[in-house]
């Protein structure tokens, strides 16, 4: 097919040419085109359907504020749906579908709607579907969802990968039209530090789509050398493709930068896009202006658009979109694209509802007439024009510009909760209240000619950056006075679109205040005038300009709705960056890893941190094999588990003991040089936070441990003690987690298996129950030993410098090959420590009291610690508290499950009858039956007592004893051992 | 003598992608100085012996054999090969005795070199530092891919030394490899 | 949110862990024989103010001081950026 409506000029390559498909059917266009402009050029008019209707719709613009030209980009997993054909770049093999349609682009069966417009009006759901409730989810919403909506997603995962980045800068400037390029220019030479961006693929924004020079040089020519001239200049930092998506505090803005959308597929290791968060010390906003419609009877058909755009297809992409051409203004600046078109070779008739619109001796002008309806059914093909004497006139044209004047782009000035205020020479909302550090200039700003552009741009740089010194000269540019005259819908318009990407008409707007919807934001939500990708960019002013009329007051009364970022869709491939997958968050690897690996142990996620849960062996079926045969190893013998995740805070100073007897509610300022103590962490409110163990290296130097999932909190819980509430306790803390590899040797045979590697005598009477102190191991590597045990065996844990973790693993298991060693995982862990009855994560677990562990009489009353005062209050003390018990099933056979609360053995079962709730349970092989800790109300009274233990939700329900929670060794001669 | 043998945190290769190199560093002793309450004065007087001028805030102090760098408030990581300075912990309490407290940090962290003509722009994607401000000696706590890490400026004006949590090296080394190729 | 840490200078607040009202300084003295009450106010009751606001963040992925900053929650405006150990000492907190 030949690019019919292909002209001359414009700032494409013709001799790059570019080979795309639309709907299937194959088209060619220009290096430089966007796929609408390309489309347009091959005279496709025809692009999508609307929303709610149907309706057949072409592009209305020729920029980001496009609501009607989306379609789907690529296909596959790449396949990327609502995309603006107005501002995707043309690449050769690029494929598009139109979407929203059932049937072809030109036949829409679902068409249908616009028929019955007259029920599909605003608050249409609202209405209509209240009523049978339940049919809401079953049978409406499926049929709207497929009737209404947009494009459609691809359902597999995307293979592109997005970067996130930072940038630091003194000026940041948000547009490269004539202003920005201008600002631009001003802040380089002063030798700031500068970005420049753009959403265009091309710098200087309107410059290339207009005639007229700047200086001696055409305004695109203008555009391009000063880009050279930036690019040039080591301190500035030109970002085209990139869009500003916000303003957030404290100069701080989200940009997102395709970098790859404009190619087939990304190159290998490339990102498709980046979203930068960049800091800057100023700004200045130089995003232009958006010209707005006129609404009018059918107005939404293929081929009208604004006058703008029309001119931009012309100058910047050498498309006529028709050869006979109206132009429907009511300002000047619409009769600069009738002489642009004209020039052309366009036939062009300008309709312009002002008596006085200025006269042409190229083409005609009607003026004081008006576009009263339109024709065509796919698109444009004539327009009916009511004249000044008050008689119709048809005029036969493809393509129909309209502009009811220019609106500043304000969006970017109001994310930080500012509001525009109202212009009345313009008839427009220009910026008022600023983002700190934010200075607007040219057409955002209101100035709408060049030279204002110019010399905003240069001024507000200027202003940034405080610099001295005489103004610059600046080039000869093009300054014609705005003239407008508000003119916002043709009267008797019904069926005239404000918004034509949610299809909302005059007719909805009235309807919606007649009923009542009159604030600005309840017409939003009530009509959905100005939602989706577009938020409403060409449609707002409009539907306001309506509701002011309708109140009888005036547009800056009205207000306008909020704006806020993003200011264009953003993906949500470019907001995840690179953590999806495997890559979602950093694991941390034990000291062990490798070795654990080979054993061919089985991990489980713990924080970030990967454990090994446990290590099957040859001709084991079920998790629950291997970690029976690692408890019932380690029991009888001796078994190592690597613990090195539990968080470590080295704790040294003077008062190091001190600061230890704040933070615990037990008391450490006793504890002798080279013992270790468990200490219980409360919060200020009494609930325990966290426990662990202290061990006194030195007179002046504790090695606290936290449990791994609290190792970052206790830390900073830790760092505030020391620095906001006792602030000259001589303390010093340092985490030192990694620095150590640490592993648990535990078992009857433990002392055996370490004799062959602790270089010192840690016989019972050198090394007691909970000793610690600096060893070496192995010929003289330094080491630490503490004679701790979670499993209630005898037990050690030997830390080395975290680099001979690794040998030193394989050093205990040659070691203990003579006792079977058997490497334990966390479940092995686990079942061991609730068959001693140890808490853990489960029990304390954010409502739990030191009286509810059963350690009440640890909170020291003789001294101060965190949570001492309110752990005493009456409302945690009372006689039928919570208290840890131990749960074993009536019927050996019987699962106690984790969850399940327990009821009175007799009597109703539900939550006013509730006792309490089991929080761990597992299966002991030691005892051969399951075994479970327990919250029990005055538990430690009620040991041999028969209870029910059920979970309604699951159908658990069971006879079980309260027991001790000690269920192995009560005594603890095993750890004395 | 032990005849334990040490591992490197990941083991990595070095790799160069586009222009920048990635290379792990495995021989650097660590321990953390903190100065105790009433110590500055000792504290700094020992740090000035051992390093020729106490790292200020934001700074590191590039020298040989032992370097160091601010970490917070009267804390600083001195550094130094680990060949010849392993006890690097105890030869500094030794000669800090009550005024600082010092804790061994070797097996705490990896440490990466990334040198290369881009190694700026692959930083602005790995992390939130002002790179292309930063002068030789400067250093950043910040985060990449998650991971609180120090990143030092060297001497060269395309070389960084990132010092990342250990057990992490695997993911943070991922990190580089993968914004390396990014901005290759 | 920018965060002009006294040592370090402009942060991103992302650096940053915040934990509320800087009144968390203040601990009541636990031998008061009023404890029990002024513990309660000290733990449960906080102002929410729509304002200016002293609050406590700590600069966890940084030098890990915590700061006392005053913060207008209305406009994200920050005045003024103290070390909480300081402000801690001021207030009388010293042994």
């Amino acid at each position: 097919m030949t690019q019919k409506n292909r002209i001359e000029g414009g700032q494409i390559d013709r001799d790059a040419n570019l080979k795309f498909t639309f709907d299937g059917q194959t088209y060619h266009g220009h290096a430089g085109d966007t796929l609408a402009s390309a489309l347009l050029a091959n005279g496709v008019r025809l692009m999508g359907r609307s929303f709610k209707y149907h309706r057949p719709r072409g592009p209305l613009t020729a920029g980001s504020e496009e609501p009607n030209a989306l379609v789907q980009l690529r296909s596959g997993a790449r396949q990327e749906p609502n995309t603006r054909a107005t501002t995707a770049e043309l690449f050769d093999g690029l494929t598009a579908t139109s979407q929203n349609r059932l049937g072809s682009l030109s036949f829409d069966l679902l068409a249908i709607n616009d028929r019955v417009s007259n029920f599909l009006t605003a608050g249409f759901y609202y209405k209509t579907f209240m009523w049978p409730k339940a049919f809401w989810e079953k049978v409406y919403e499926p049929i709207i969802r497929r009737a209404a909506g947009l494009g459609s997603l691809s359902f597999q995962d995307d293979p592109d990968a997005y970067d996130k980045g930072f940038l630091h800068c003194d000026l940041l400037i948000i547009g490269a039209g004539p202003a920005g390029l201008m600002a631009a220019l001003t802040a380089a030479r002063s030798g700031a530090d500068v970005i420049l961006a753009d959403e265009d693929f091309r710098m200087g924004g309107r410059l290339n789509s207009e005639t007229f020079g700047i200086g001696d040089d055409a305004g695109a020519d203008w555009a391009a050398q000063t880009v050279a001239e930036l690019t040039a200049m080591p301190n500035v930092r030109l970002m085209a493709r990139t869009t500003i998506i916000g303003a957030f505090d404290h100069g701080t803005y989200g940009a997102v930068e395709r970098v790859s959308d404009h190619i087939a597929t990304p190159m290998d290791g490339k990102p498709r896009q980046i979203l930068w968060r960049i800091y800057t010390q100023k700004t200045v906003l130089a995003a232009g202006a958006i010209e707005r419609p006129i609404a009018f009877n059918n107005n939404d058909r293929p081929g009208i658009m604004t006058a703008s755009a029309l001119r931009s297809y012309a100058n910047r992409f050498g498309v006529a979109v028709g050869h006979r051409t109206g132009i429907f203004t009511n300002n000047d600046d619409g009769h600069r694209t009738a002489a642009d078109l004209y020039a052309k070779g366009v036939k062009v008739t300008v309709i312009d509802p002002r008596p006085d619109a200025p006269r042409s001796m190229d083409y005609e002008v009607l003026a004081g007439a008006q576009v009263t309806d339109t024709m065509g059914r796919l698109g444009l093909t004539f327009v009916q024009v009511r004249l000044s004497d008050g008689t119709d006139r048809t005029i036969e044209c493809k393509a129909l510009g309209v502009s009811g004047g220019w609106n500043p782009n304000v969006h970017m000035t109001c994310h930080q909760q500012g509001r525009p205020a109202w212009n009345d020479a313009l008839a427009a909302f220009v910026p008022d209240a600023l983002p700190v550090g934010m200075i607007v200039a040219g057409a955002a700003k209101g100035d709408l000619s060049t030279a204002g552009a110019l010399v905003g741009g240069a001024t507000a740089a200027r202003a940034a950056l405080d610099l001295k010194g005489r103004m610059p000269k600046l080039p000869q540019a093009e300054d014609a006075p705005v003239t407008v005259t508000p003119f916002w819908y043709v009267e008797g318009a019904s069926r005239a679109w404000l918004d034509q990407q949610n299809d909302v008409t005059v007719k909805d707007v009235k309807l919606s205040h007649q009923e009542g919807f009159k604030s600005v934001e309840h017409l939003k939500r009530y009509t959905t005038l100005g939602m989706a990708t577009d938020q409403g960019k060409t449609a707002n002013m409009g539907g306001l300009a309506i509701m002011a009329e309708l109140a009888g007051k005036t547009i800056p009364e009205v207000g306008t709705t909020m704006f806020r970022p993003p200011y264009t869709p953003v993906a949500i491939g470019a907001l995840g960056g690179r953590h999806r997958g495997q890559d979602f968050h950093p694991k941390r690897l034990t000291p062990t890893h490798a070795w654990a690996e080979e054993q061919g142990a089985v991990f489980v996620e713990v924080g970030n941190w990967m454990r090994a849960q446990w290590f099957p062996h040859a001709g084991e079926t079920t998790w629950r094999e291997s970690v029976d045969r690692e408890v019932l190893a380690t029991r009888g013998s001796v078994g190592v588990c690597d613990v090195t995740t539990l968080g470590k805070v080295d704790v040294q100073g003077a008062d190091a003991a001190a600061f230890l007897n704040m933070i615990y509610c037990n008391g450490f300022a006793k504890l002798p040089v080279g013992k270790v103590r468990y200490g219980l962490m409360l919060r200020e409110d009494g609930i325990a936070m966290d426990d662990g163990t202290a061990a006194r290296m030195a007179e002046d130097h504790f090695v606290v441990t936290t449990t791994t999932a609290n190792a970052l909190p206790v830390y900073r819980h830790m760092e505030f003690v020391s620095q906001c509430l006792v602030p000259d306790m001589d303390v010093q803390l340092i985490s030192t987690t990694e620095a150590w590899a640490q592993y648990a040797v535990a078992g009857p045979n433990a002392r055996r298996v370490l004799e062959k590697i602790v270089d010192q005598d840690i016989s019972n009477d050198a090394f007691p129950f909970m000793a610690c102190g600096d060893v070496t191991v192995c010929g003289g590597l330094r080491a630490r030993l503490f004679r701790i045990s979670f499993s209630g065996e005898l037990a050690y844990e030997l830390a080395v410098p975290t680099a001979y973790g690794d040998a030193l693993i394989r050093r205990i298991m040659e070691a203990g090959a003579e006792f079977d060693i058997t490497p334990y995982g966390t479940e092995a862990l686990g079942v061991m420590r609730m068959e001693k009855g140890h808490a853990a994560g489960n029990e304390l677990n954010g409502t739990t009291t030191a009286a509810n562990l059963g350690m009440g009489r640890m909170v020291s009353t003789k001294k101060d610690s965190i949570g001492a005062v309110l752990s005493r209050r009456e409302g945690l003390n009372q006689s039928d508290d919570l208290r840890a018990v131990g749960i074993k099933p009536v019927d050996p056979a019987d699962k106690v499950p984790a969850g399940a609360h327990l009821m009175a053995a007799e009597g109703p079962v539900d939550a006013a009858h509730d006792q309490g709730y089991v929080t761990s349970a597992c299966y002991s092989p030691n005892l051969g039956h399951h075994i479970a800790l327990a919250y029990l109300k005055d538990g430690s009274n009620r040991i041999g007592e028969t209870m029910r233990l059920v979970s309604p939700l699951t159908g658990v329900d069971v006879a079980v004893e309260i027991c001790s929670a000690h269920f192995i060794d009560p005594e603890g001669e095993r750890l004395r051992a | 003598m032990h005849d334990l043998t040490p591992t490197p945190a990941l083991g990595a290769a070095t790799q160069t992608i586009g222009t920048v190199t990635i290379a792990e560093n495995t021989g650097v002793a660590l321990a953390s100085v903190a100065a105790r309450n009433g110590g500055t004065e000792a504290c700094a007087k020992v740090l000035k012996d051992v390093l020729g001028a106490v790292p200020d805030v934001g700074r590191t102090v590039l020298h040989d054999p032992e370097a160091g760098f601010w970490m917070g408030p009267d804390q600083w990581m001195i550094g130094a090969p680990m060949n010849t300075h392993e006890d690097i912990a105890d030869q500094l309490k030794a000669k800090l005795g009550n005024a600082a407290s010092v804790t061994e940090q070797s097996g705490a962290w990896v440490v990466f070199d990334v040198i290369g003509e881009r190694m700026p722009d692959m930083c602005e994607i790995l992390c939130n530092i002002p790179i292309r401000k930063m002068v030789a000696g400067d250093v950043r706590r910040t985060m990449i891919h998650q991971l609180g890490c120090f990143v030092i400026r060297r001497a060269a004006d395309d070389h960084i030394r990132i010092l990342g949590p250990r057990a992490s090296a695997q993911s943070l080394h991922h990190a580089l490899i993968t914004a390396a190729t990014s901005v290759a | 949110m920018i965060i002009d840490h006294p040592l370090l200078g402009p942060r991103d607040s992302a650096e940053f862990t915040y934990m509320g009202d800087a009144r968390l300084i203040d601990r009541p003295n636990p031998n008061d024989t009023d404890a029990a009450a002024t513990f309660f106010d000290y733990a449960y009751l906080r102002d929410n103010p729509a304002g200016w606001h002293r609050e406590l963040w700590f600069h966890e992925a940084g030098d890990r001081s915590w700061l006392v900053v005053t913060r207008n929650t209305l406009t994200h405006e920050i005045s003024k950026v103290e070390l909480a150990r300081d402000v801690a000492r001021a207030q009388g907190r010293s042994k």
